[in-house]
């Protein structure tokens, strides 16, 4: 519920020099939240005492909905949890599936899956780039980042059909094989790109205004990290080896060269270098493969109707955003009997009252920055 | 450790705890009043070490609830399902977000969707539905909501 701006009287907590706590509300409507998020925020002068967030504005209880949809359907409406990282939230619940029924996913389909996955992870770190120095004041990065995501989303336009919320994954492999220009336009992304991210950190990294904006803000100390359930870049720039493409590889992560980047400082600048040095990492990767697709079937042959045998499932995948987990408990029925999704922003918006309480209110949106949250996938 | 060794190394710790076969990780069953002791056990003691809490919910199986914790050490990468058979008409656990603090949020969320009652929880109500729900439950088998729901 919205609550009024008010002064709270509280003598006891008050340093001598305050008169009061000051309750701010940020959001649901704030252009630093990227979305509907509400944060309730108590101030003492300028440093904040107290931070709690207020969800639910998007709440569309996909877990309710996904139990009255079959085993093939319910991979839909997942693209619409983190809309940044569609395709690796379709996978996840195509992985889990996968799991329950041994289905063996050809060659082909594992490298196009992991192509798209990587493609969604740079677009989703691009926009998040653009977003966070949007955020600390600077406007221009916004639309370069901008630039450059368009050529990924005619890419997926092209191949999938739609530019954001794909629905791509099916269990057993991929809808349908990729577009003949597939290849030509993302070997013509890789070698625009490769200059336009060096442009990026001589445009924003090295800059001395936001290195000072976002240097020892919102420290989080590794055994926090972990005690919080923060997972992906947010926690790996405080040091914490979480990565499940290298600790549980799925499909091609395995055979592929790539580093997991971590940084040790814990403050929101070592969380945007795991970003900025992670996007080099997935172009990397896209390389590796995308002129060694095998050919052969997308897809696996599968029964139109599936049936999960009784018992429990669970898959984990590494969105961009951080570990995603698929809890399915089966009945042997045509849907699932409960479904659980671990969502990575949940686990590391709860971080945010920590990591933020003792810090001025003007650095609060260069942690929230840093943390890049989608507020669908927080609400599911 | 491997499951083997979590097997002989877990009962020393409290007998009272059952095995599940099948799965992907090791089921463990416990009875709701020995998991805040358990849960202790299970962060503190230097050879199991779970640290990492990442996934806390809530199954409801019509004749009760059950609780799901999984649970993995970030040092040891082992990893274990802790699973409480709770009363479906007075479901409570002892909270543990003194020990994972990630289960502070998790909690507020099974409380609101499922009712279970954590017991010391330092700030239970209400996460992500609006002010003034409380009493229905919606991930609950028998929730009906004839305005908002649209049986397939």
């Amino acid at each position: 519920m919205y609550r009024e701006t008010q002064i709270v009287d509280d003598n006891s907590t008050a340093s001598p020099d305050v008169e009061g706590d000051l309750v701010i509300n940020v959001g649901p409507q704030h252009p630093a939240t990227h979305g509907v998020l509400h944060l309730v925020i108590t101030l003492n002068g300028e440093t904040i005492k107290k931070l709690d967030p207020h969800l639910g504005y998007i709440h569309r209880s996909i877990e309710k909905m996904c139990e009255s949809l079959s085993f093939r359907q319910f991979i839909y409406v997942t693209s619409k949890m983190d809309y940044l990282s569609s395709h690796i939230n379709n996978h996840g619940c195509a992985l889990c599936v996968e799991k329950g029924l041994q289905i063996e996913v050809p060659p082909r389909a594992q490298v196009i899956r992991v192509l798209m996955d990587e493609l969604t992870r740079l677009a989703s770190h691009q926009l998040w780039w653009g977003a966070m120095a949007m955020d600390v004041g600077a406007l221009t990065p916004f639309f370069l980042a901008f630039r450059e995501r368009e050529m990924i989303n005619d890419i997926m336009e092209e191949s999938c059909g739609t530019r954001l919320t794909m629905n791509y994954m099916v269990p057993g492999g991929v809808m349908d094989d990729v577009h003949p220009n597939f290849q030509k336009r993302v070997n013509e992304f890789i070698k625009h790109f490769k200059n336009k991210i060096d442009e990026y950190d001589e445009l924003v990294t090295g800059n001395v205004i936001f290195q000072n904006r976002t240097k020892n803000v919102g420290y989080i100390s590794k055994e926090d990290a972990i005690s919080y359930g923060m997972t992906g870049p947010s926690a790996r720039g405080s040091g914490v080896q979480c990565d499940i493409r290298k600790l549980y590889p799925y499909e091609v992560y395995d055979k592929l060269q790539f580093d997991e980047i971590i940084e040790a400082e814990g403050d929101s600048f070592a969380r945007y270098i795991v970003r900025m040095k992670e996007m080099r990492q997935s172009l990397s990767i896209v390389e590796q493969l995308i002129d060694n697709i095998p050919a052969g079937e997308f897809q696996a042959k599968t029964k139109a109707v599936l049936k999960l045998p009784k018992g429990e499932f669970y898959s984990r995948v590494e969105t961009a955003r951080g570990e995603f987990g698929v809890y399915i408990v089966s009945e042997g029925g045509t849907t699932p009997y409960r479904i659980k999704f671990r969502s990575p922003g949940f686990s590391n918006l709860s971080a945010l009252d920590h990591m933020a309480r003792g810090g001025k209110i003007g650095d609060l949106v260069a942690i929230m920055g840093t943390l890049d949250l989608v507020i669908p996938d927080i609400d599911r | 450790m491997t499951n083997g060794d979590l097997k002989i190394k877990l009962p020393e710790i409290l007998p009272s705890i059952t095995f599940e076969e099948g799965g992907q990780w090791l089921n463990i069953n416990i009875e709701p009043k020995e998991w805040l002791l358990f849960a202790k056990n299970l962060r503190n003691n230097p050879d199991l070490d779970f640290d990492y809490l990442f996934c806390l919910t809530c199954v409801d199986w019509r004749t009760h609830l059950t609780m799901v914790y999984h649970l993995e050490s970030t040092q040891y990468r082992h990893t274990i399902v802790v699973k409480s058979k709770l009363d479906r008409n007075k479901p409570e656990i002892e909270s543990v977000s003194q020990i994972w603090r990630t289960t502070d949020f998790h909690e507020r969320e099974v409380y609101e969707l499922f009712g279970v009652n954590f017991l010391n929880h330092p700030d239970l109500r209400l996460l992500i539905l609006p002010d003034g729900w409380e009493g229905k439950f919606p991930l609950r088998k028998d929730f009906e909501d004839p305005v908002n729901m649209i049986k397939l």
